[in-house]
């Protein structure tokens, strides 16, 4: 059995999360949410919903819903238990590799998939706060420059995506002008772009 | 804990008398192009597993060609093909499917990006090839037309007889890859009028890492290794004597079980069908249901993701393969099923079940037992 085991492709933490995921969301719960956040894209095979609700400046309880494999799963119910109790902004900044770490790692071409939860949970939060008429201090606060040269943050990036302005790469690339200069950023803005593009559905 | 082996399609334990062939031929170093009496022992033993080979294919002996694997095989041919192009034929274009081998299938990527006239005749929604397009693609310029014969992921069977005469009618030359059919259903070059076949040992109780290519007696050939002049000078490299000698064996049997195992493979292959359709809501079962390899059943789950079905039938000790992208390593599900008109939930959500000679009725109940409660649940968590 042991050996059986270790053949598998995930941690053990992964596997955990893959057979007893936690705060899953149940019909018979009547989980009445403060704010939800849809995420993923059919055609990339995951789909996600993540519920909060909020006391305090913090997320109370979480639930979620996910179509998706293995580690979609094990990660959506790792970020659930790492953001009960925490603040919003905290909650906010909770970044994939924070998730994969708690994980103890995920093969390289499942990173993608623990991409998701943390996007649901700030989608949720921005649900939450616009609902309630609140200011949402921190969606550009995780903001990282991408293009040096020309000083554009995979926030700008997202919200290009995220509002279709730009739907192609030449698009993007019109609208920002990156990798213009120096053109050192050009494969990784390529790769946050289909990345951004499935988690928005674009 | 319980093993169940449903990944036929993918390669296949080996066969005891495989194995005792094979134990016994580790003795017999001989090369067997050398003239003396090791080597002599050697050579008619690789004889007889070619004749062997020949048998299960309804082809003469001289027609075989030992390879590494059907890929090997299928490089093979597409080489031959190309050389003639690069010496100026004027048949200069190939048709084969969207739905071949990757060996096939990046063979022609490598190819077209090289500017050689390739066309995918595409399938119907059963995976069968669209006879209608393939009439309006062939011409006089076609040097080759390459069809599976069965494919693997969803088993839908090819009219290849139908094909081969359509392609020999404007004098192009026909290839099936048959890795999937051998030991399955009946495969007779001969009768099919065949020009080339490939077939791999794994597939059908013999060992990794060898597999032949059929040469009809008037079809061209170049060789894809060039060397030593084994093999009739048609592919160089030492005689992999132990795995040509369990192929042998393996073919010998095929050819002897094959029609048993065709109703054995099909009784269960229904059995977990109608199984599943029964005891599972919402279900789609892909392909051909009328021609379709014996032991494959490939089924899709709405609202149920492959690799996470995948791993919780793992845990219970079923082994399948699924055509969800998550299991592939890109973000693209299988081709195989798009191209077969699968929607791209359905192909994210698929699953192939493939029965061999060593599963039982009590198998199929087995996952008739713990497939249902893993689909309920994984719906349940869906967020769609």
């Amino acid at each position: 059995m042991s050996n059986f085991m270790a053949q598998w492709v995930y941690s053990p933490a992964v596997k955990d999360h893959f057979m007893n995921p936690r705060n899953t969301w149940d019909e018979k719960e009547n989980f009445v949410p403060d704010g939800v956040g849809d995420v993923g894209s059919l055609a990339c095979g995951d789909q996600m919903r993540v519920m909060i609700q909020v006391e305090n400046d913090r997320i109370k309880a979480i639930r979620w819903l996910t179509y998706g494999c293995a580690s979609a799963i094990a990660s959506t119910s790792m970020l659930s238990e790492m953001a009960i109790g925490l603040t919003l902004e905290d909650a906010y900044h909770l970044s994939p590799e924070m998730i994969t770490e708690a994980l103890g790692g995920l093969p390289e071409h499942k990173f993608h998939c623990s991409v998701l939860g943390d996007k649901g949970l700030r989608a949720a939060i921005d649900d939450y706060l616009e609902k309630n008429g609140l200011p949402n201090p921190y969606r550009h606060s995780v903001a990282k420059i991408v293009c040096e040269c020309h000083n554009i943050t995979d926030v700008q990036i997202e919200n290009l995506v995220k509002t279709k302005q730009a739907t192609t790469l030449e698009e993007l690339q019109e609208i920002t002008k990156y990798g213009s200069t120096c053109g050192k950023c050009k494969a990784d803005i390529a790769g946050l772009f289909d990345e951004l593009k499935h988690i928005y559905n674009v | 804990m319980r093993f169940v082996y449903l990944d036929n399609n993918a390669t296949t334990p080996l066969h005891e008398d495989v194995i005792a062939s094979m134990n016994e031929a580790l003795a017999l170093y001989g090369n067997a192009s050398s003239m003396h009496a090791f080597g002599r022992d050697a050579a008619f033993k690789i004889e007889e597993a070619r004749s062997a080979v020949a048998d299960v294919i309804g082809a003469p002996s001289g027609s075989i060609v030992f390879t590494s694997g059907a890929s090997e095989a299928n490089n093979t041919v597409f080489n031959i093909f190309r050389e003639r192009i690069d010496l100026g034929s004027k048949r200069n274009r190939i048709i084969t499917t969207e739905i071949e081998h990757p060996s096939i299938i990046e063979t022609v990527a490598y190819l077209r990006g090289r500017g050689y006239r390739i066309d995918l005749c595409p399938v119907d929604n059963t995976g069968r090839v669209r006879l209608d397009v393939l009439e309006r693609l062939l011409a006089e310029d076609v040097a080759l037309v390459s069809v599976m014969f069965g494919n693997n992921e969803i088993g839908t069977i090819q009219p290849i007889k139908e094909i081969v005469e359509m392609a020999h009618k404007v004098g192009a030359y026909v290839h099936s890859d048959a890795t999937q059919a051998i030991g399955k259903i009946e495969v007779s070059m001969k009768e099919l009028g065949l020009d080339y076949l490939s077939l791999s040992a794994h597939k059908f109780y013999g060992p990794k890492g060898v597999g032949a290519l059929a040469v009809a007696k008037d079809a061209p050939f170049t060789p894809y290794i060039h060397g030593g002049h084994q093999e009739s000078g048609r592919r160089a490299g030492t005689y992999n004597t132990v795995a040509i000698i369990g192929m042998g064996v393996a073919a010998g049997i095929a050819k002897r079980d094959r029609k048993d195992e065709e109703q054995r493979l099909w009784k269960m292959r229904e059995m977990l069908r109608k199984g599943i359709i029964e005891r599972i809501p919402n279900v789609v079962i892909n392909g051909n249901q009328e021609h379709c390899l014996p032991g494959t059943l490939d089924v899709s789950f709405p609202h149920a993701e492959g690799e996470s079905i995948l791993l919780y039938l793992d845990l219970e000790g079923i082994q399948v393969s699924t055509g969800s992208a998550c299991a592939s390593g890109s973000l693209e599900p299988s081709y195989v099923l798009l191209s077969s008109g699968v929607d791209i939930e359905l192909a994210h959500g698929s699953i192939r079940f493939s029965f061999g000679r060593y599963n039982t009725e009590d198998d199929v109940a087995y996952v008739l037992e713990k497939l249902p409660p893993i689909i309920k649940r994984l719906r349940e968590m869906s967020a769609l």
